[in-house]
């Protein structure tokens, strides 16, 4: 049994112009230990995606809808109590954000020990020794005398280990990560990608990542799933999405990645970009919702909008002509 | 911190020097010669002249504001010029209601006001918030002495729950110490709470949208720990800033609230004094509320480092 399993996940904002639709029917799963990517552009509601998944959206002016079901449980028709149990303790979540995620007026042992006072009874010199315990698993030197210290006596990338200490207090079973590096140094990325990694295989969670940084995802991905305007437009295991990406937004996403090398073998060729933007989540969206920048795209694309279908092994993606593409290419 | 506490009061130094002089300068600037209020309406210009003399009020403004000062470093404040007590006795014997007063009243407003500003904050724009936000308004914009008449004729006359005025002291016990300051209390902070709950919102509003709240509710907390523990702590500086600047107000409303409600404290005296052109005792007592004034300050600053890490000392 799958330990996460989405299904027709909508989230929708009122807003004065309209409903937004940030995130429209997305379903997926993530498998005990697993790691999926979830990825895409700005705004195609990845973050809100992540935070659903928690019931961290506000409720007003949002309503999420659909099934979330979490080792079977539906986390829907949980009590906001019943969800907090699971919030930081089965369920947590790492932020883009290490500068200001943390509390500047807190101590990081605080806000590491607190998580293990609420969900697992520990008391002050329990939680701050096992707080000082997670300190050394991240790496943090002298975790005695940082433990009493505030998080703007950290840097960046010390801040983003005591987020991942946080997350990880518990013995989560999955690990939310919404773009945990983008903030930091490239150096530091990778450390701190590592750490993830091996504290992952520890406590044996599974991650659902969140990135646009698809050497990020090569990298750590075991699956991937692609979003783009709210739906998922692609989904497959990372080599065989990278070896051979069935839709044309995924593509296209793959194609704006610089190469090493590739200004040198002659003529010094523009990036391939995706021409155009996101289409406005207000109002429903007829037909592809790609169909706007896709160069592909017929009249069929603009009227109906195309299912998931298997276009390989463990590999769905939403296009009319995908097969055809893949075929070609 | 000792050392940052140590520099802090030194540097007060200056200022407390500042203010005693324009203290001790009341006594030119105001009008009337207290020489003749003292001699009467009978004396004759001779009695004056010798009244002044004997107060060593010929001198040179300089000799009489040295010596002045060398007395209140001292711990003499002078005597009274109508009743011939010395003022510091007459401060001490008024000092207890009028600072039972302040206290109850800075305990009351902060108990009140800074919940409410939180609430208001978390519901902000729904009725909870409305509600209170209007009842600030009008908070604000009524009088202490109407505020508290009216308490004083709802709660004391009509429903007889309370005394309508007067003062016992803390000696005969804390309940009926603090029966006599419930009403003078509300009423002296009415327009206290409704500033500090208006600071608490708006302090609170800018903290709840930060990661680190987000952080916090992904961690599982309690509501009630993300609003007190997290969200406020981060609020604290700008209430903490209004809760000191409010003493000032409260000094002023002492004496209204005195008068209102019939407290034998500093308010009184300060108005008797005024009236009888009293200038020791004037001089002692806005010495006195100068000097708490800045030991506010004082608290204010130090606060700020408890209560943010950020803040250096």
């Amino acid at each position: 049994m799958a330990l996460l399993e989405v299904d027709n996940l909508q989230t929708h904002f009122r807003t004065p112009e309209g409903i937004n639709r940030a995130v429209d029917g997305v379903s997926f799963h993530v498998d005990e230990g697993e790691t999926l990517a979830i990825v895409g552009e700005s705004g195609c509601g990845k973050s809100v995606t992540s935070m659903s998944l928690m019931r961290l959206i506000a409720e007003p002016p949002g309503r999420i809808a659909g099934s979330i079901r979490f080792q079977g449980k539906e986390l829907l028709q949980l009590s906001e109590r019943e969800m907090r149990a699971i919030r930081g303790n089965d369920i947590s979540m790492i932020f883009q954000e290490p500068m200001t995620s943390l509390n500047p007026v807190l101590t990081v042992g605080r806000q590491i020990g607190e998580t293990l006072r609420m969900h697992q009874g520990l008391d002050k010199q329990g939680a701050e020794a096992r707080a000082i315990e997670m300190l050394t698993l991240v790496g943090i030197p002298e975790p005695v005398r940082r433990v009493r210290e505030y998080p703007h006596q950290l840097s960046g990338g010390m801040r983003q280990r005591v987020m991942i200490a946080m997350a990880l207090a518990c013995n989560p079973k999955l690990l939310i990560a919404d773009e945990p590096t983008t903030a930091l140094d490239v150096t530091i990325q990778a450390q701190i990608l590592q750490l993830m990694l091996g504290l992952k295989r520890r406590v044996g969670a599974a991650i659902v990542l969140i990135t646009h940084d698809l050497g990020v995802v090569a990298e750590i991905a075991e699956r991937v799933m692609v979003m783009y305007a709210g739906r998922k437009v692609e989904e497959a295991p990372v080599t065989e999405l990278f070896r051979s990406p069935r839709h044309p937004y995924t593509q296209g996403l793959l194609g704006a990645v610089p190469k090493l090398g590739s200004s040198l073998t002659g003529a010094a060729r523009r990036l391939a970009e995706i021409p155009g933007q996101v289409p406005s989540l207000k109002g429903r969206i007829e037909g592809c919702v790609f169909a706007g920048r896709c160069s592909l795209a017929t009249d069929l694309c603009r009227q109906v909008a195309p299912g998931l279908e298997e276009k390989g092994p463990r590999h769905i993606a939403a296009c009319h002509y995908a097969r055809k593409e893949a075929a070609a290419a | 911190m000792v050392s940052y506490i140590l520099r802090r009061i030194l540097s007060t130094l200056p200022v407390m020097g500042i203010v005693a002089l324009f203290v001790f300068s009341l006594l030119y600037i105001a009008p009337g010669d207290p020489a003749a209020v003292i001699a009467g309406d009978q004396a004759s210009p001779a009695d004056v002249e010798r009244i002044r003399q004997g107060l060593g009020l010929d001198r040179p403004f300089l000799v009489q504001f040295g010596t002045w000062l060398w007395h209140i470093l001292h711990g003499d404040l002078g005597t009274s010029i109508f009743t011939n007590l010395p003022v510091s006795a007459m401060i001490a014997q008024r000092i207890e209601p009028t600072f039972s007063l302040m206290a109850i009243t800075l305990v009351l407003t902060i108990l009140v006001a800074v919940p409410l500003g939180v609430a208001a904050a978390w519901k902000a724009g729904s009725w909870v918030d409305r509600t209170i936000m209007a009842f600030a308004v009008f908070a604000f914009s009524l009088p202490v002495f109407v505020v508290g008449y009216v308490l004083a004729y709802v709660f004391a006359l009509q429903f007889e729950w309370l005394p309508v005025q007067g003062y016992t002291p803390l000696a005969a016990g804390i309940w009926p110490w603090l029966q006599n300051l419930i009403l003078p209390a509300l009423a002296l902070g009415s327009v206290y709470i409704a500033l500090i709950a208006r600071i608490t919102r708006a302090s609170m509003l800018e903290v709840l949208q930060q990661d680190y709240v987000r952080t916090a509710r992904a961690k599982g907390l309690g509501q009630r720990n993300i609003l007190f523990v997290h969200a406020l702590k981060n609020a604290a500086v700008p209430i903490v800033t209004v809760i000191g600047i409010g003493i000032a107000l409260l000094i002023g409303g002492a004496v209204v609230t005195e008068s209102v409600f019939a407290i034998p404290g500093l308010g009184r005296l300060t108005i008797d004094a005024i009236l009888r052109r009293d200038y020791p005792v004037i001089q002692g007592i806005v010495l006195l509320f100068s000097f708490l004034y800045v030991l506010v300050n004082l608290m204010v600053d130090v606060t700020y480092t408890l209560v943010d890490p950020r803040i250096r000392y």
